[in-house]
């Protein structure tokens, strides 16, 4: 019922909930913000979308107070404010969920809830309090959860749960979302979607939902602001436009959206994995029992919610660390745990490997291009005699997988770490395609890379599939899996779910798999 | 968010300005003990490069400088922080003392000699290789452990000095003087034989070797596979781990490499000059190397410049003592520390005031990385 006057209360002043005027913000040399406006109508569901590094993070910081502004205004409801620290941001009704959540694990529900406004006195009042909110607002707005359940034993979603329970319990009106379908299964992502509907029909709570995904845009908001390089490029109705054009707004040219996959031509076994395990400290398994073949020719696609297990599989095939239990066989090499698979080795077997990682495993930042481009292949005969490098062949070399993967600036001198995730992302695969893999392993391989980016690493991908290549691609983007994957096996909490022909597979039977029900 | 400055700001004016507030910073404190500033850098100038000899000494101090600061800055490459310069030099020169007082009998010096030197260089690197070695299997720190092994280190020798070495009839704790031709030569004479006339100066043989070192180490680091292996070690351990390199093998051969350039420290000071081993030859030098390797940022030419200026402030600093009755030798120790304090500690104060400079004398400077 507070919602509603409070609502009344904007209204008086155009209705807009918030209202930001030129701001900017500049770090260093990079301007992340460039005088960007907006209006969000109240009781709206808003979308920000662009791309990684397009400055919409950094936007939404400045709202919550993370950083002040280099210059703009902010109005809240009508009223201009001066937004310091995120106690202001709070006080004015603005509440946030991070994309990583901000919660003690081992605290319950209860005692997240109410950290911070343990009110004064004894502690037990406060929490008798806070427990009697709780129950009004999980009543008020139809979200379940269990107040004396520890965080830690909770599932993601439900801890996300918790997270918008934490911001409606101080008071949010207006509440910012974070990229916060990162982490969820698709089921789980439909919940939050209900939930986030339910607050705004029923509640009025404006939202403000930031993401890098088109159909989750398309899916939930009312209106959307389109960013690219720090500057806001362009408002859309969501009902008036679709997925084609918003692309392109945010990429500024048009993209490529439909599929590139075509049938594969499948060769023999390159690969057996049989009964594959790895215990974690303290016995925890993290790979279960894992069996599965890979044929020269196919995109093996694993999926599955972040932390399943699918990093460790990938870095065990990888020798990276040696398993518990169970056999890698490439070709006619078996390697167990007494005797593992070492980077080295998968070298000399025509295996690359594109770590999920590429910040802080694939490439070595402060490095330039040019020597990054080396890293794991630095006794490579094509960049010097003997013990020596040659600067000008390591630069040669450079500039010619930069030229093969179009690698913008094209400068083998850069460092490292001042190239975009794209480019970052496509120098890691050029390196590691350059040797004619029989077989490659990928992590995540379009992570924070822009879409211009992600159409030209996919048509890579198949490209050395068609080659012959056997390719083993981890990823938490759904989308991907689906798109590009020959077969797709599901892991849950380190064990396969099953192995699945893309000809029945769909998000939502792979979805199921996801969260571990048969 | 990347900062980016021109690597000439980088590399250049920013230790520049690291230095000149070490030098303002000194200045403030001599006129509160009452001397003049001003004065006193006249005077210290003078007695590091301009009076006769005085240049010699200054760069006989650098080479010291030289040697510890290039084996500090070979480990940092890796991120390993060998403190150890000072034991293994000490092990260094032990090493090449034995050698000479066991073979100068027997063989020419000029063989002694060639067969000291590499002695001097294993024994440093075995002080270093110890400590790797354990940090690589047993997980010990060597920032611990280096300062241990130079604790170890000077126990050795002073039991060594006090009993089975001492020269015979001698009270004092020093071996007995090498065979007359066991040396290095000394620049001044070189000179004079060829018809230059130089004044005369401990400096010898010992500096062009440091001269080379340091060539060898920018060799090693940025034109070899090992010195790459070792740079994308230290820089990230995951990015090592990809790639395939044994962190044991990164750590040991590193270590052996760092401890055996604070090794050849003892040729200066041992073959140099004492011709004999003596108490305490090392004097700080191996801790003053982790203070001129931060000032010369871990490359070789900033270590030779650092090294110039430590070595100017040892022989400078002894003539203010001289000169001065408030300002004592120890004036050196704490320019000393305010160099870690502000190229160490601080190094980067000055940065985001210089961002800001060059952010806005190039306001058209954008993030090029987005360029299509």
């Amino acid at each position: 019922m507070g919602a509603k006057l409070q609502r009344g209360e904007g209204s008086a002043d155009g209705c807009c909930a918030v209202s930001l005027y030129g701001i900017s913000k500049t770090f260093g040399s990079v301007r992340a913000n460039k005088n960007i406006s907006l209006d969000i109508p109240a009781g709206t569901i808003h979308g920000i979308i662009g791309e990684n590094g397009s400055g919409k993070s950094t936007l939404v910081s400045i709202l919550y107070g993370f950083y002040g502004a280099d210059g703009g205004r902010i109005r809240i409801f009508g009223n201009d404010l001066k937004i310091q620290s995120t106690a202001h941001a709070i006080a004015a009704g603005i509440g946030m969920v991070h994309q990583h959540f901000m919660l003690v694990p081992s605290f319950t529900v209860l005692e997240n809830l109410v950290l911070g406004h343990e009110g004064s006195g004894g502690l037990l009042q406060g929490m008798a309090r806070g427990r009697s909110e709780l129950q009004g607002l999980s009543r008020e707005y139809g979200l379940d959860v269990d107040p004396d359940a520890v965080v830690a034993d909770l599932p993601v979603g439900i801890q996300q749960r918790v997270e918008i329970l934490k911001a409606l319990y101080r008071g949010a009106r207006i509440l910012i979302l974070d990229e916060p379908t990162g982490v969820l299964t698709p089921q789980e992502t439909d919940q939050l979607f209900n939930i986030l509907r339910a607050l705004n029909q029923q509640q009025g709570v404006t939202i403000l939902f930031i993401t890098h995904k088109l159909r989750e845009i398309m899916a939930l908001t009312h209106g959307v602001s389109i960013m690219r390089d720090g500057e806001m490029v362009a408002h859309r109705c969501t009902a008036t436009t679709n997925p084609q054009e918003l692309a392109e707004l945010m990429v500024g040219r048009p993209v490529l959206l439909d599929g590139i996959w075509h049938q594969a031509k499948v060769g023999k076994v390159v690969l057996q994995v049989n009964n594959l395990a790895l215990d974690g400290t303290r016995g925890m398994p993290l790979v279960r029992d894992l069996s599965f073949q890979v044929r020269a020719g196919e995109i093996l696609g694993v999926a599955g919610v972040s932390g399943n297990g699918q990093s460790e599989l990938l870095e065990l095939l990888a020798g990276i660390g040696a398993p518990s239990r169970g056999s890698i066989t490439l070709g006619e090499y078996t390697f167990t745990k007494t005797n593992p698979i070492t980077p080295l080795v998968i070298k000399e077997l025509g295996v690359a490997h594109v770590p999920e990682d590429r910040h802080a495993m694939g490439l070595v930042l402060p490095f330039s291009a040019a020597e990054s481009a080396i890293l794991g292949h630095e006794h490579s005969p094509i960049i010097g005699d003997g013990p020596w490098l040659n600067p000008g062949k390591l630069k040669a070399h450079c500039g010619q997988l930069m030229a093969n993967f179009h690698i913008r600036p094209p400068d083998p001198k850069r460092q490292s770490r001042l190239f975009s995730g794209g480019n970052q992302q496509k120098m890691v695969l050029a390196r590691e395609m350059s040797t004619n893999p029989t077989i490659l392993l990928v992590g995540q391989p379009t992570r924070g890379v822009d879409i211009g980016a992600i159409e030209f690493i996919h048509q890579q991908l198949i490209a050395l599939r068609d080659r012959g290549c056997a390719i083993i691609m981890v990823s938490v983007e759904l989308d991907e899996i689906l798109s590009l994957s020959d077969r797709i096996m599901v892991m849950s909490d380190g064990a396969s779910m099953g192995i699945i022909e893309r000809k029945d597979a769909d998000a939502r039977s792979i979805g199921l798999l996801m969260t571990g029900v048969d | 968010m990347e900062r980016t400055l021109p690597p000439w700001v980088d590399m250049g004016l920013l230790p520049l300005i690291n230095v000149l507030v070490v030098f303002v910073v000194t200045g403030i404190f001599i006129a509160i003990i009452g001397e003049n500033p001003f004065s006193a850098l006249t005077v210290m100038l003078k007695g590091a490069f301009i009076d006769k000899g005085a240049l010699g000494y200054t760069l006989f101090y650098a080479t010291n400088f030289i040697f510890t600061g290039l084996a500090v800055a070979v480990a940092f490459h890796a991120m390993l922080f060998n403190i150890g310069g000072e034991g293994q030099a000490m092990m260094g020169g032990l090493g090449l003392t034995m050698t000479a007082l066991v073979l100068d009998p027997i063989l020419p010096p000029f063989l002694v000699v060639l067969l000291a030197i590499p002695m001097a260089t294993l024994m440093g690197a075995l002080w270093g290789v110890i400590p790797g070695w354990l940090q690589a299997k047993r997980g010990s720190h060597v920032l611990i452990t280096t300062i241990m092994f130079n604790f170890i280190a000077s126990s050795i020798i002073v039991w060594l000095l006090a009993g089975p070495l001492i020269e015979p009839g001698q009270m004092s704790p020093q071996t007995r003087s090498f065979a007359d031709g066991v040396q290095l030569a000394q620049l001044h004479t070189i000179f004079n034989t060829i018809g230059f006339s130089l004044p005369s100066s401990p400096l010898n043989v010992s500096f062009t070797l440091a001269l080379g070192a340091s060539f060898g180490v920018w060799l090693l680091l940025w034109r070899t596979r090992l010195g790459y292996i070792i740079r994308a070690s230290g820089h990230s351990k995951r990015a090592a781990l990809y790639a395939g390199y044994s962190p044991t093998g990164t750590i040991v051969i590193t270590m052996a490499i760092s401890g055996a350039l604070a090794g050849l420290m003892a040729l200066n000071e041992v073959l140099g000059v004492q011709e004999r081993l003596t108490l305490n030859f090392t004097a700080g030098y191996g801790f003053t190397g982790i203070a001129v390797a931060l000032m010369g940022r871990n490359h070789p030419v900033g270590i030779l410049l650092a090294s110039l200026l430590f070595g100017a402030l040892y022989q400078g600093g002894a003539e203010l003592d001289f000169q001065f009755q408030s300002i004592t030798r120890e004036i050196v120790l704490i320019v000393q520390g305010f160099i870690v304090l502000f190229s160490g500690a601080l190094a980067h104060m000055f940065r985001p005031m210089l961002e800001k400079v060059f952010a806005t004398a190039k306001p058209s400077h954008k993030d090029v990385s987005h360029d299509k």
